[in-house]
């Protein structure tokens, strides 16, 4: 989306069209191009597999929307329909509550290669804040999505979130009964969730196109953490990193396609098959996997607004991260102590899934609120010392000598051992 | 202008015209100078459409409000004002129609009630428990010191009848319905979603939640029925 087009038009209706939208070009100078820094690795395929995600779940959601009721008396019926009745509908179903699954998946190891390379910092800042908007929206995405089943955890997931809510000072019961249009979730709930649910993924797609955007101004950035300065530093987009892009992309599926045909339920919680009940909660409220760091940081703070404010904050902070990691060098591969805090972060948020996952007693809610602790503590102290305080190792001048000092290391090695 | 050796005035003009300075800044004039063939000479004043680095500046030079002036505030703020107005049917739409308001009152038979039970009924999409105490637990309810309370409030100012205690059956921390009979206080209310723990007053004792379980508005319609709202 940026640079000077190379693209030559070859056919004449080719040329014709180019000369009246430009559209050719557009995509030739971002996606054939596009020097890319050539020491990526595979970690930064996500984004390509997120694309894809995204892409697969309008396109299945589309179609699972022909077939849905959104009304509160017959919506889990509905489901059911699209499982037994409908043709395809069990793959359907199971492709699109699987494939938000996957789309946390990776974003979430899109999001921790970001944090890993220092991928958030100048001149970066804005592109991280645009996936800080996508992330945020795929939280409400997907939350409004799994409660238009109408099963018991879809209506009491619905009404602990909305709860949240509550906690405001002063206007909090009246937002939620705002959000709720009544006085508890009913089918006005439902009826605004999946109006919701249809639009926002179409928001989503439109806050990509700027983060490619804002991604094509400075190119991604790389395993080594400096910027591209010469040809030599780069390789083009196409045939390098399509192939790259597209050979990660059929991994992910494959594994995304094990979910979907052997282990459809595995994410899934049993009380969902049960038809919503508002006059019974489940004996054990959980939410999806993607939300439990999340929730197990609310249910660490025994104060119902401090819990709230605690939950929110934990989401709100990544937006932050740019200016409060501190260090001047970005990648993590340079920076010796960085990586240890940064891999406990990594363990610390996994472990605050399962607390999360647990029931709030005992053991579980005093190890999470140990995590909750070392969740803000990364952020607020550690990363802004650490910056001040680390002694980083030597940085190679350049992506080439990156790559090829570790080439001719590896030479050196080979021969010696000879 | 491109001379044309057709025409029959053609004319070379002589650059560059010069601005007449005597103009008002708004409407400018230009003083433009033709030279004919034959060497005569013709100055003509002509009116130019003005350039908008012009208008800015006459805008701003203009010390009285102009009437362009009065238009981009009118239209300002008809357009802040408009979309405001807009704006509340879309936001109002959302809170609770007129049939859900509507679904105002439930009535609940309360002859059948063992002491000791608790029963749950609907209203606005809320359940609301009727809990028949037992004397134990009154007594238990009222001998607990205010101070002892997260949200403070005396066992009689939560009752009509002693014996009776009509609550709204939302936990008071994220909406979950408590489990009745259950927790440890003998007639208390306990919430598996987060763990909070209410007496036999429906009052918080400990856990995440703020407040005490709400009280319906209700009354005695006779001594077996009660009307809820």
């Amino acid at each position: 989306m940026s640079g000077n087009s190379t693209y030559v038009p070859k056919s004449r209706v080719a040329k014709w069209f180019e000369s009246r939208l430009p559209v050719g070009g557009l995509i030739h100078s971002s996606f054939v191009v596009f020097p890319n820094p050539r020491n990526l690795n595979y970690w930064w395929t996500f984004g390509g597999i997120l694309s894809f995600m995204l892409a697969s779940q309008i396109v299945t959601g589309v179609v699972l929307a022909m077939h849905y009721t959104p009304q509160s008396g017959l919506a889990f019926a509905s489901i059911e329909h699209i499982m037994r009745d409908v043709n395809y509908g069990w793959l359907l179903r199971y492709a699109h509550a699987n494939g938000a699954s996957m789309f946390f998946l990776a974003l979430y190891i899109h999001m921790f290669r970001g944090m890993y390379y220092g991928s958030s910092k100048s001149p970066r800042e804005v592109l991280w804040l645009l996936g800080v908007i996508i992330f945020l929206l795929a939280i409400v995405t997907a939350f409004t999505g799994y409660v238009l089943p109408w099963g018991q955890m879809s209506f009491w997931g619905a009404t602990v979130i909305t709860s949240l809510f509550s906690a405001i000072p002063l206007v909090g019961d009246s937002i939620t009964t705002w959000l709720w249009g009544g006085y508890a979730v009913d089918n006005a709930t439902l009826n605004r969730f999946f109006a919701l649910h249809y639009l926002l993924p179409f928001m989503i797609a439109g806050v990509v196109v700027l983060h490619i955007w804002a991604l094509h101004v400075h190119g991604s950035n790389n395993p080594a953490g400096i910027e591209k300065q010469t040809a030599k530093d780069t390789l083009p987009f196409h045939p390098y990193f399509t192939v790259k892009d597209g050979f990660a992309l059929v991994c992910f599926l494959v594994f995304f396609a094990w979910f979907v045909f052997y282990v459809p339920n595995y994410l899934y919680d049993a009380d969902n098959y049960i038809e919503a009940n508002p006059l019974q909660t489940p004996v054990h409220i959980v939410p999806e996997w993607y939300y439990l760091p999340f929730y197990a940081i609310l249910r660490s703070i025994p104060s119902k607004l401090g819990g709230t404010a605690a939950m929110f904050a934990a989401v709100i902070i990544i937006a932050f991260l740019p200016w409060l990691d501190s260090s001047k060098v970005k990648s993590a591969a340079y920076r010796p102590l960085y990586k240890v805090f940064f891999w406990l972060f990594v363990a610390c948020t996994v472990l605050l899934g399962y607390m999360g996952s647990q029931p709030p007693e005992g053991g579980y809610v005093i190890a999470a609120r140990f995590l909750t602790i070392y969740y803000f503590l990364y952020f607020l102290v550690i990363l802004p010392l650490l910056g001040r305080y680390e002694k980083p190792m030597p940085v190679p001048p350049s992506i080439c000598d990156a790559v090829l000092g570790k080439q001719s290391q590896a030479a050196a090695a080979d021969a010696s051992s000879r | 202008m491109t001379g044309n050796a057709d025409s029959p005035v053609t004319l070379s003009r002589l650059d560059p015209p010069t601005p007449d300075l005597a103009s008002n800044g708004r409407t400018k004039t230009l003083l433009l100078g033709y030279c004919f063939r034959d060497g005569t000479r013709l100055f003509v004043r002509q009116a130019e459409t003005p350039e908008f680095e012009d208008i800015m500046a006459a805008n701003t030079m203009a010390d009285e409000p102009t009437r362009r002036d009065i238009l981009v505030v009118a239209t300002g703020v008809m357009g802040v004002g408009g979309a405001g107005l807009a704006a509340w049917p879309l936001i109002d739409q959302m809170n609770p129609d007129a049939t859900t308001l509507a679904a105002a009152s439930a009535e609940a038979d309360i002859a059948n009630i063992a002491e000791g039970q608790v029963v749950t009924v609907k209203w606005r999409g809320k359940p609301i428990f009727i809990s028949h105490r037992t004397p134990k637990e009154i007594e238990a309810a009222r001998a607990v010191p205010l101070s002892e309370l997260r949200d403070p409030a005396t066992d009689e100012s939560r009752v009509q009848k002693p014996e009776w205690l009509v609550v709204i059956g939302i936990c008071t921390h994220l909406g979950c319905v408590p489990l009745k009979n259950d927790g440890p206080y003998e007639g208390g209310y306990f919430c598996p979603c987060h763990g909070s723990v209410y007496d036999a007053s429906g009052r918080i004792r400990y856990g995440p939640a703020p407040y005490n379980l709400a009280l319906p508005p209700y009354k005695f319609a006779s001594d077996t029925k009660i009307t809820i709202g």
